[in-house]
């Protein structure tokens, strides 16, 4: 038991040592952080599916290189985004920017939507219609007046009849 | 009645616009770069390691520049035909050979034939990322005043050739 106890904390020991030997190999860790953040935003433009930041893609390595020299160059988050906007098109941007072109785009699902609903209010306003108002054959409309001419004959005997 | 033919006409409309998104390559990314002046970029030729090539030097021209490289399989398919065209001497081609080894590069060229006035290297692809190219083969037209008119992603084609960049050619030459 006591082996199994050294050899273990040996181990965790020896992932230790691994651990702070990575760290180093993010040559400036600020500047990794800030190239994560933006690239994961930025589609890579080889494999469509697949963000600049994950890609292996000969062109998303050099354009990771790239980004890396502007933000070495004092280059604000914005700044970067329209170098890769200004060479590549809204495409690259994982979120495509508000402006007229793409108002179907971001818009156009709520107006599928509010179109849906106006359907929606209408059927149901038709179906409870036709439920509240039932049509009569003219065999019951028969039945139903002289229904109601019986009623008013009785009350013709009422006690106390309506002026 | 009426009522029932709304859901097909809905339906219809869906499938007209699925089909349209059908004919379309979604690997064709519309440039930015269209109408706007070319980037300026001054290079090492390939043909001639000591001499150097601005873009600034073919102002006044109507020319074509070309990303190409040995280890690009789609290039070997489009170059037969800028072969071809090369010949009929229509617009100066200028070839960038992109990532690239220069003596890969040139013997590539020396093996399959020469269809480039001149050649230019672009060793680390910078010229590329400013281009916006995100694979070769791709190709611009530059008029002359050095802005971008159109840009031929992926081969060359007969089809491209014949409808868009001759044609275009020619107007901009006028």
């Amino acid at each position: 038991m006591k082996r199994w106890i050294v050899s273990l904390a040996m181990a965790c020991l020896c992932f230790n040592a691994l651990a702070n030997e990575a760290a180093p190999l993010a040559e400036d860790p600020v500047v990794e952080k800030r190239l994560i953040g933006i690239s994961e935003e930025l589609r890579c433009l080889v494999c469509q599916n697949e963000s600049l930041a994950g890609s292996r893609a000969d062109l998303a390595m050099d354009l990771r290189r790239e980004i890396r020299t502007l933000i070495r160059q004092g280059k604000s988050d914005a700044e970067i985004m329209d170098f890769m906007v200004n060479r590549y098109g809204d495409f690259v941007r994982y979120r495509p920017p508000v402006k007229p072109v793409t108002w179907l785009l971001w818009f156009g699902p709520f107006v599928l939507l509010l179109g849906a609903l106006w359907g929606l209010y209408r059927l149901v306003r038709s179906t409870q219609r036709e439920a509240t108002a039932p049509v009569l054959d003219a065999a019951q409309r028969e039945r139903a007046q002289a229904l109601l001419q019986t009623t008013s004959t009785d009350t013709s005997n009422n006690p106390a009849p309506r002026s | 009645m009426k009522k029932t033919l709304i859901p097909l006409a809905l339906f219809i409309v869906l499938a007209v616009f699925l089909a349209i998104g059908l004919t379309r390559d979604p690997r064709e990314v519309p440039s930015p770069l269209i109408n706007k002046p070319a980037p300026q970029f001054q290079t090492a030729r390939l043909d001639a390691p000591d001499q150097m090539f601005a873009s600034k030097d073919m102002l006044g021209k109507v020319w074509l520049l070309n990303t190409w490289a040995s280890w690009c399989v789609a290039c070997r398919v489009e170059h037969p035909l800028l072969m071809e065209y090369a010949k009929a001497k229509l617009v100066p081609i200028v070839g960038l050979d992109y990532k690239d080894k220069d003596d890969e590069g040139r013997r590539w060229l020396s093996r399959f034939g020469n269809p480039y006035d001149l050649t230019v290297v672009d060793r680390d692809g910078r010229i590329g990322i400013e281009f916006g190219v995100y694979g070769v083969p791709e190709t611009f037209v530059i008029d002359k005043t050095g802005v971008i008119r159109y840009k031929q992603i992926g081969p060359i084609t007969e089809q491209a050739w014949n409808e868009k960049i001759a044609p275009l050619v020619r107007e901009l030459q006028k």
